[in-house]
């Protein structure tokens, strides 16, 4: 367990643009995420840590000890990598062992390590295989011994995940958690996936074209999104731009089209916000916030009468996508006893006003 | 528009043709010629040779293998011991060569490896007998380098010269150091980059990832060439030829033959081919059971680049001198092919220049009357090849049949067999009438060249044809079907355009081979049917060094356009049919 630190690092390919400026300081035991577009950085992000790269600028430190320019076979880092890159030419056994083996440890002992890690990942009794003969799952399950039998200071993740299925991925995520808590180990997950990261981190670092947007818990990444990429990126959102009428007080009165005014809370906006009126101004609202008028509501505070434009049951929940004036409506309803409305009907939205989040 | 059809259109009369192509046994009717080809001109022959080796006196017996293993005359084991040793010393040179130049041009950015990466390919271009040749004006005993440096530094006698086995060293390891090269930077190509960090990740250094991952992953590579090249040089006949080694298996034979000794000829014969044939299967496993290429897709290796002032300029000069080496044998061609003939004794350089060797090679019967037999011989033989290599190709690859696996060895096997063997096989075979040669006596006659050059470049359009096939998706051709295409429709108008490249590709190789071959023709040849490369070799033996490499550079010409065209054809996938 050891806590990683970046300092200011950026790195340029050349002239083109690696990333920029990530400042970041990931505790011990934590399980942190890169999550972003392709393209963003993460791997670069991840690979200057591993030390395949080294950064054009900024420091990187293990702990309180700068590796920086540290070659890569130097830093007890334990990698996954995207392709899995297992060597083909050797059985499972051996390609577990080779990190052993490069330690000089005795042969009792690789043996005896190797053997736990093939438990650990339930390879057991897979020793002789050859790769080719292994599946994609299991593969990705060696790739993952082969990097936890070195007892890594640190666990290294390239979208460890993206070469397999949809069941299996479930599976694999649970799976690497489960590790990850098991063994308490320090881990930089990288993912494009947003619920994978979600489900998984204790923080989410959200990335956009080597800039890093925000540093959060899922928590706060998913409710408190500092700026409209990020609460587009993360999950379904309502993205509305309006124009500030009323602010001042604990109250934001937002008019979005002529005749549609919501009101919000000041305290629901994110710190690249300015509330001034006359101000324009973006909010996000998530679909399942949204929920039908009562007859009491008709009317009132932050009601939407749309029409139905698409409409779809899931089985969990009711989806709608409905337009009022120039305003499209993402909604979704879980579990409430509500009479599915086909397409062209009229529906009747509350927006609750602790919903509202102003994103600028 | 059209209003749709409801009603269905009429199914086409089924013909008997269009019975007979859907039958499931319509297999059998495409390769039962294939089968019988073979038969005819690979095994007959080879049987023959066999039959010859172990009767004596219409009686079977194993004298003659006494004799060639007897301790009293042991000039056929000692060929047999030299032929082994050159090929396995010539597989090392060749692999350190090979492997080094893979690994420099694919890893390494330095001034001047575009050049030399274009140019290492050179050696491909020169036909077998002319680059042996151009050794031997550039390094022989009178060759042009020894003798300069003599004039240069004021030497008694030349400061070396190339002769005898390491003659034959120095050729092979420049001719066949391209396998080595094409093999291991294919491979090298292929290394993940990933896997490299991987190990590094894992905690390993720079050698550690060398000895564990680099070259456990080149090993197969390196294996197969190494099988391969030993296969070629045991077969080698031309370099010990030129340079006078008659102990080699294929000298033995051709001296056996030109003794009227059949029977030794044929013992030696059979005996090179086993070795040959062991080869082949030794490789074929060898290539099934290893194959670890290419496991992840889309990885480009980095090459490091050369910093250092030092290193720039050591790196230089050796590439200067690199492409030097490999371009002075065609050079030296071009140079004497501008010679007048005779004139040239004693000089560094030949004396005197003329244009007259290309002017003649077109306008003097004499002179063309060899290229005119060149031509159609191997164009005789290429039109056998390309009926023959296409349906073969495409049995295997798109046909299910019993004895696939058999069709693919026996073409393969004219590959593997010496032209030494090929040769003295089609002589017993057909020195007497039989139903294979229609009643006629072959030996002596017009056909046996081209049937030579068929069966020697049997495998070519085969391997060229069915790797492209390899390549297309069958199920264009099963949406041809299924919109109403005959089989024959759809071979014509669907499979063969869409492998036309390789095809051609195939075709341009063959005929280019046809024309340049030695190995057999010198056996084989009549004084009615000279063909270019024996023609060359006698005008060599007549000091007409002009016109001789008069004919090579024209030789090389061809089969420069040759291999540009078939690059162009098949983006750089003709490696496969070589
Ligand atoms: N070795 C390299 N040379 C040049 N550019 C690179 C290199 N590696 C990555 N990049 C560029 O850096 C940016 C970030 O890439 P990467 O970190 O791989 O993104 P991702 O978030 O998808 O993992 C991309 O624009 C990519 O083109
Ligand atoms: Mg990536």
């Amino acid at each position: 367990m050891i806590e990683v630190t970046l300092d200011r690092v950026s790195k340029q390919f050349g002239g083109a643009k690696g990333v920029e400026n990530v400042d970041i300081r990931i505790k011990p035991g934590e399980f942190f995420t890169f999550l972003g577009p392709s393209g963003c950085g993460k791997t670069t992000t991840l690979r200057m840590i591993a030390g395949f790269y080294y950064p054009s600028d900024g420091r990187i430190l293990f702990g309180d000890r700068d590796v920086t320019n540290m070659p890569p076979n130097k830093r007890n880092t334990g990698m996954v990598f995207q392709n899995y890159a297992l060597f083909p030419h050797m059985t499972v056994f051996e390609n577990i062992a080779f990190g052993l083996q490069v330690r000089k440890k005795s042969k009792a002992e690789i043996r005896d390590k190797v053997t736990r890690a093939q438990k650990l990942v339930h390879l057991d009794g897979y020793g002789d295989r050859r790769i080719d003969q292994l599946s994609g799952g299991q593969q990705q399950r060696v790739a993952l011994a082969r990097a936890l039998v070195i007892e890594p200071n640190i666990l290294l993740l390239d979208e460890p995940l993206s070469n397999l299925d949809a069941k299996l991925r479930e599976e694999t995520r649970q799976e690497i958690k489960r590790l990850q808590l098991e063994l308490g180990i320090t881990t930089i997950y990288v993912t494009h996936d947003q619920s994978e990261a979600m489900s998984m981190s204790d923080r989410i670092m959200v990335m956009k074209d080597g800039v890093v947007q925000q540093i959060g818990t899922p928590h706060d990444i998913y409710n408190r999104p500092v700026n409209q990429f990020v609460a587009s990126f993360i999950g379904e959102s309502n993205l509305w731009e309006g124009t500030v009428e009323q602010a001042g007080g604990d109250e934001i009165r937002v008019r979005l089209t002529p005749d549609l005014v919501l009101t919000g809370l000041a305290v629901n906006a994110s710190p690249e916000c300015r509330l001034a009126a006359g101000q324009k101004v973006t909010l996000s609202v998530r679909p399942e916030a949204i929920h039908e008028a009562g007859a009491a509501e008709q009317g009132g505070e932050n009601a939407i009468t749309a029409k139905v434009v698409l409409s779809e049951f899931t089985g969990v929940s009711m989806n709608y996508i409905a337009q009022t004036g120039p305003l499209a409506v993402k909604a979704m309803f879980v579990g409430q006893g509500h009479r599915m409305r086909e397409r062209d009907e009229t529906i009747r939205f509350i927006v609750p006003r602790e919903s509202i989040y102003f994103v600028g | 528009m059209n209003k749709p059809q409801l009603t269905p259109p009429p199914v086409r009369q089924t013909g008997r043709w269009t019975s007979i192509t859907t039958s499931p046994n319509f297999v059998y009717v495409l390769i039962a010629p294939l089968f019988l080809i073979l038969l005819a001109y690979v095994i007959y022959p080879f049987f023959q040779t066999f039959l010859q080796s172990v009767k004596l006196d219409g009686a079977l017996s194993l004298k003659n293998y006494a004799k060639f293993f007897s301790l009293e005359h042991t000039s056929n084991l000692e060929a047999l011991w030299t032929s082994v040793y050159i090929s396995v010393l010539s597989v090392l040179t060749c692999g350190i060569v090979g492997v080094a130049m893979a690994f420099l041009l694919e890893r390494y950015e330095f001034p001047g490896r575009k050049l030399l990466s274009v140019l290492v390919l050179v050696p491909m271009a020169l036909p077998p007998l002319i680059g042996v040749l151009s050794f031997e004006f550039l390094y022989g005993s009178s060759g042009i380098i020894p003798r300069g440096l003599q004039h240069l530094l004021h030497l008694e006698k030349p400061p070396f010269t190339l002769k005898g086995i390491w003659g034959v060293l120095v050729v092979h390891t420049f001719t066949m150091y391209t396998y080595f090269y094409m093999t291991a930077s294919s491979a090298i190509k292929g290394l993940d980059p990933s896997l490299e960090e991987a190990a590094a990740n894992l905690g390993a250094g720079r050698l550690t990832i060398w000895r564990r991952v680099i070259l456990p992953m080149l090993t197969p590579a390196i294996v197969a060439a190494s099988l391969l090249v030993f296969m070629i040089s045991m077969a080698s006949y031309t370099a010990p030829l030129i340079f006078g080694i008659e102990r080699t298996m294929t000298m033995q034979i051709y001296l056996s033959r030109t003794n009227g000794d059949l029977d030794m000829a044929a013992t030696q014969s059979t005996l090179l081919s086993i070795v040959s044939i062991l080869f082949l299967i030794l490789m074929r496993w060898y290539q099934s059971a290893r194959n670890y290429q290419n496991m992840s897709k889309g990885v480009s290796v980095h090459r490091t680049e050369v910093k250092s002032k030092a290193g720039q300029y050591v790196s230089m000069v050796l590439s200067f001198l690199g492409v030097l080496i490999l371009m002075l044998p065609i050079l030296v061609i071009v140079l004497l092919a501008f010679s007048e003939d005779g004139k040239w004794t004693t000089q560094v350089l030949p004396p005197s220049y003329t244009l007259d060797h290309f002017k003649d090679l077109f306008t003097d019967s004499k002179t063309w009357r060899p290229i005119a037999n060149s031509f159609k011989m191997s164009i005789a033989a290429t039109i056998g090849n390309l009926i023959f290599g296409v349906a073969a190709a495409y049995a295997i690859v798109r046909m299910n049949f019993k004895g696939k696996t058999l069709l693919d060895i026996l073409i393969m096997l004219p590959w593997a067999l010496p032209g030494t063997v090929v040769a003295v096989n089609l002589i017993t075979a057909f020195s007497e009438p039989n139903v294979f040669s229609f009643g006629q006596v072959l030996i002596g006659s017009f056909w046996i060249l081209p049937l030579a050059y068929f069966v020697r470049h049997l495998p070519l359009i085969f391997r060229s044809t069915s790797s492209t096939l390899m390549q297309t998706d069958r199920s264009v051709e099963e949406a041809a079907r299924n919109l109403g295409a005959s089989w024959w429709y759809t071979f014509r108008r669907v499979v063969f355009p869409m492998a036309l490249s390789g095809i051609l590709a195939g075709t341009l190789l063959a005929l280019v081979e046809g024309i340049g071959e030695f190995v057999a023709s010198i056996l084989l040849y009549t004084n009615r049917t000279t063909p270019v490369s024996v023609e060359i070799f006698q005008r060599m033996y007549a000091f007409e060094f002009g016109t001789a490499c008069a004919y090579g550079v024209l030789q090389i010409v061809m089969i420069i356009l040759v291999l540009y065209v078939s690059r162009k054809l098949t983006g750089g996938n003709a490696g496969s049919a070589i």
